[in-house]
């Protein structure tokens, strides 16, 4: 099935984030304990606490101390995508993911891509210098000044816990994508992706590339959502270090030629040709 | 152009950008943090550290078996995220195992502030400890005050004949009746606001309000001499205190026996 192996990936990942969000709006509206709260902060199967990290450094930088709970939950969500799966959380967990995705395909299906960026051109260096200015404000207003405006929480929240005028930031989104920047949000706006991106420089689940395979089609350069973490495309067959890639694996997906497989950073000889 | 030249003008083109939104952002969230009237949960820690350590996430908005607390969403006039309770539609039922206090991760609830030592000295939940805010009575609307016979408010309350009481007044319209008019008690009242849901007005006549807006604060000048203990309050005031208008020179006799009285 052709058409199935093209989103096989894709229909993993929206089955994670609807499940994820699904147990948490069963947490939250039928007293479900497998996962309570939302992406902020939770705890799965009521003991073991999981919280964003990146809040709790702006809580930090507010001059605030973190209770040891939401610190064990921080450090774990650090190890596991920092260590482990990488910047996952954006392609797999976040359900902005699923808005600013939907945004890029009608972009495509619109042919907006072919018109090219405009009308302002942002780097993709600007998250981190968000990253920044959401710390700097955090230091002036003593809150975690991400959090308050966070158009992931107000997408989380508002699902679980009702949405309110909360749509009006995931709109600006889907058409901040749409129109201004083609992954503008995610790819170059969003402090939280940059600093999983910061994080997860040594995760282990990588995607890998294999030249002998490839017929320079350049597919997996077209769909994936930070090119720059694929210069190796065509060139050599190694795997990508960059801590800007999602695992989101479409360009295994689209790849014709089998070339781009998951794998495990240090065994880039032992390549099998099963993708798995 | 040299290339270091273009790259400080770089630098700097990127410092001003991020500037005018640092600056921008903080403007906007300076507004958004103050709403004093917010209600908060149980154990809640005072609003400036809470709005610190509050991650938004709800636990202690699931943990709520009366669905009382509510996680306030973008548009409901309070701090975007944060938890708090709406009294004239549904007020804290003083759970004694205060399940939203204990939920929370963050150390923005804190459950020393609602626990208090048992007869044997050890440190239990006390959900009477809560302090969410103060009920207050406006006379003016408050039908038992007018001398109509009601006690919704009183039969309400979870802490009654301590956290409000009826006070017995003699009715100087009539002559020969008694006004029955509830009287709230801020040393045991925890603010849970069932008092606002039970009152029979069309807008509630008694109604919780965070403590600090809702109490002053009395003098270090003025003491109580007729209760023995309200001396203990002074201890550590310093003895001599600055005056902001100087002082008068001429002593109070001089006033008194001058002939002009």
């Amino acid at each position: 099935m052709p058409v199935f192996r093209e989103y096989r990936f894709m229909l993993l990942r929206r089955i994670s984030q609807t499940a994820i969000m699904g147990l948490f709006l069963g947490g939250n509206l039928l007293g479900w304990q497998v996962l309570q709260g939302n992406l902020s902060t939770s705890r799965l199967l009521h003991v073991m606490p999981l919280t964003d990290p990146f809040a709790v450094l702006q809580i930090f930088a507010a001059r605030h101390m973190v209770a040891t709970e939401a610190l064990t939950g921080a450090l774990i969500i650090m190890l596991f995508f920092g260590l482990i799966a990488g910047r996952s959380f954006c392609s797999w967990v976040c359900p902005l993911n699923m808005v600013t995705d939907a945004a890029n395909w009608l972009r495509e299906k619109a042919g907006l891509t072919v018109l090219g960026n405009g009308p302002v051109v942002i780097s993709r260096r600007t998250r981190y210098g968000v990253i920044g200015i959401s710390l700097a404000v955090s230091l002036a207003t003593g809150i975690a000044a991400f959090e308050w405006i966070s158009p992931i929480a107000m997408l989380h929240r508002g699902i679980i816990f009702g949405m309110g005028m909360g749509w009006t930031l995931v709109l600006a989104v889907f058409i901040f994508d749409l129109f201004v920047q083609r992954d503008g949000f995610c790819g170059h706006v969003c402090p939280l992706g940059g600093f999983y991106a910061l994080i997860t420089r040594f995760s282990l689940i990588r995607i890998q590339h294999d030249r002998e395979k490839c017929s320079l089609c350049r597919k997996c350069l077209d769909i994936c959502p930070e090119q720059q973490v694929l210069p190796m495309v065509g060139k050599s067959s190694s795997t990508v270090t960059s801590g800007a890639c999602t695992n989101c694996g479409r360009c295994i997906e689209v790849c014709p030629d089998h070339a781009m497989k998951f794998g495990i950073r240090f065994s880039p000889g032992k390549q099998r040709t099963r993708i798995a | 152009m040299p290339e270091r030249r273009t790259f400080l003008l770089t630098m700097a083109r990127g410092l001003g950008a991020a500037t005018i939104g640092g600056l921008a952002w903080t403007g906007f969230l300076d507004g958004k943090k103050a709403y004093p009237t917010v209600l908060r949960p149980p154990g809640a820690v005072p609003e400036k550290d809470f709005l610190a350590a509050c991650t938004k996430c709800g636990l202690c908005v699931a943990a709520c078996p009366y669905r009382a607390l509510i996680l306030a969403k973008p548009g409901d006039e309070r701090p975007v995220g944060t938890p708090y309770f709406t009294m004239r539609e549904n007020p804290c039922r003083m759970c004694r195992d205060i399940p939203c206090t204990i939920s929370c991760p963050n150390g923005a609830l804190d459950r020393l502030l609602v626990s208090g030592k048992d007869a044997n000295d050890v440190m239990m939940l006390d959900v009477n400890k809560t302090r969410i805010g103060l009920a207050l009575i406006d006379r003016e609307t408050c039908i038992a005050s007018w001398g109509i016979q009601c006690d919704a408010c009183y039969r309400a309350c979870p802490l009654i004949d301590k956290a409000v009481t009826v006070e017995y007044l003699r009715n100087e319209r009539t002559g020969k009746h008694t006004i029955m008019a509830p009287v709230v008690h801020s040393d045991h009242c925890t603010g849970c606001g069932m008092c606002e849901r039970a009152c029979v007005t069309k807008k509630a006549s008694i109604f919780v309000l965070p403590r600090e807006l809702a109490m002053g604060e009395s003098s270090d000048r003025y003491v109580k001499g007729w209760e023995s203990t309200d001396e203990e309050r002074i201890v550590d005031v310093p003895e001599d205190t600055t005056t902001v208008t100087p002082r008068s020179e001429k002593s109070p006799l001089d006033y008194l026996n001058k002939g002009d009285l």
